[in-house]
């Protein structure tokens, strides 16, 4: 295993970040720009901003953001939400993005994977899933930031994403979201075991621990913050102390 | 007066990050295609995202190879990040045998899917790893690295890596799960980084200033 690295995801509505819980509802918190801006300073790894409203509004509107955060913080920055084309995909690079995280356009159109990944290099494209338990305790697909359901199963789902070249998942549990009770482990360690490509988890940090338990059982390579990051719950020196004491390699700074 | 650095325009690389890093440690800095202004660059940058063939097809369809080869004679600073850095190289393996700017000796080849003890790890190497001296010790054999803490962490995302034929050439390497990765490659003036050097954070931008006073 590389490096775990912690990221910080940022949920945008408009000029804001926002937080909700199961994907849903929101509470303001402030604004991408110096949120993201800090964070970096403060030593995260990486940052993930997802449109929260894009697929409603069918586009990405990050384009500010995303300049703006690329000229302030020099570390890996994705952005998904509403991302439906190769087109959609250049115009983010462009604009600063080094990847792209896609959903409910690649549920759509699973071709899609195979055309950014070819184009651009599968490194850029993150397969972004929402995974919700189902009645018969299966996980399912969501899309449109958690308001449809596609019928595809996750595993199924990934399995075929990883076949057209997806590079990394970013998967979100949306039972686990927003309720700091701990990821969802078995979908980490179901979903790792599975693919060869880097397994984001998020959804659900509530504690130093919970990040713990998504790297050494759900054997994530990456885990992705908001809540705890958002409210300021707890800080990323903290993490990065907590998770070093435990043997967890991540970055030096 | 500002260092001035030329970055090859090719339609691949995520040319807006290497800008922003390059203008925050204060480098005049022209975009281009023109096989003259390339060839004729102060400090010249290859940038690079992508596959190694499409790579040297747009370089090839721009005419640039033999621009950026002759830069390369001049001993003038120069730099190639990430893809830029493999096709510095004679060939790559990646979607079948395509030659590259043939700069250094020696091909680029898949990062094996198993680590040193055999099991699985993920592919592509994405996150940060530790930059090490290749001749062991602990200084750097160029001043792209002058310090740069022994060990820092710099970001990788790739799934090919590059084996320069003669080992002098390997500058910094890394070590995932054991399996040796060439961080950095080069001699004197030229150089490569398999790395990101503008999405490392403070000492990503630390080592863009170094090559800018070279």
């Amino acid at each position: 295993m590389g490096k775990i690295r912690l990221i910080a995801r940022l949920d945008i509505k408009g000029p804001n970040v926002i937080k909700g819980i199961h994907l849903e509802g929101f509470r303001v918190v402030g604004k991408p720009e110096e949120m993201s801006t800090s964070y970096y300073k403060a030593g995260i790894d990486e940052i993930v901003y997802m449109d929260s409203v894009a697929s409603l509004y069918g586009r990405n509107s990050l384009e500010g953001i995303i300049r703006y955060t690329a000229r302030h913080a020099f570390i890996p920055m994705t952005v998904g939400g509403g991302v439906r084309s190769v087109d959609d995909v250049r115009n983010l690079l462009a604009a600063g993005a080094d990847k792209v995280a896609i959903n409910t356009a690649a549920l759509r159109n699973p071709k899609l994977i195979r055309e950014v990944s070819q184009r651009f290099g599968s490194q850029c494209m993150v397969l972004s899933v929402e995974a919700k338990t189902d009645k018969t305790g299966n996980w399912e697909a969501l899309s449109d930031n958690g308001r449809e359901h596609s019928g595809r199963h996750v595993l199924e789902w990934i399995e075929e994403a990883v076949s057209l070249g997806a590079g990394e998942i970013l998967l979100t549990s949306v039972d686990k979201e927003g309720t700091r009770k701990g990821f969802d482990l078995e979908l980490i360690h179901a979903v790792s075991d599975m693919v060869t490509i880097p397994v984001i988890a998020s959804g659900g940090m509530g504690s130093c621990q919970n990040l713990i338990d998504a790297i050494q059982i759900g054997k994530a390579d990456a885990v992705a913050m908001a809540d705890v990051l958002h409210f300021e719950r707890l800080s990323i020196k903290e993490i990065r102390e907590q998770v070093t004491s435990v043997g967890i390699s991540v970055r030096s700074i | 007066m500002k260092p001035q650095v030329t970055i090859v325009d090719y339609g691949m690389g995520n040319l807006f990050s290497i800008c922003n890093a390059l203008d925050h440690c204060g480098a005049k800095i022209t975009l281009s295609s023109d096989s003259l202004v390339i060839a004729k660059a102060e400090h010249l940058i290859l940038p690079g995202v992508g596959a190694f063939k499409d790579g040297m097809a747009e370089l090839s369809s721009r005419s640039l190879i033999g621009p950026i080869k002759q830069h390369a004679l001049t001993g003038r600073p120069f730099l190639g990040i990430c893809l830029g850095m493999q096709m510095m190289l004679e060939q790559s393996s990646e979607f079948g045998v395509h030659e590259g700017l043939g700069l250094i000796k020696g091909s680029v080849v898949p990062i094996p899917p198993t680590g040193a003890n055999g099991d699985p790890h993920k592919i592509p190497h994405i996150g940060w790893n530790s930059l090490l001296p290749a001749a062991g010790g602990n200084t750097w054999a160029t001043p792209l690295l002058e310090d740069i803490p022994i060990g820092t962490d710099t970001y990788f995302v790739h799934s090919f890596m590059a084996k320069p034929e003669n080992s002098k050439r390997k500058l910094a390497l890394c070590y995932y799960n054991g399996i040796e990765i060439c961080g950095a490659i080069g001699s004197a003036n030229l150089l490569g980084c398999q790395f990101h050097p503008e999405k490392s954070g403070e000492k990503g931008l630390q080592i863009l200033t170094n090559f800018l006073r070279m």
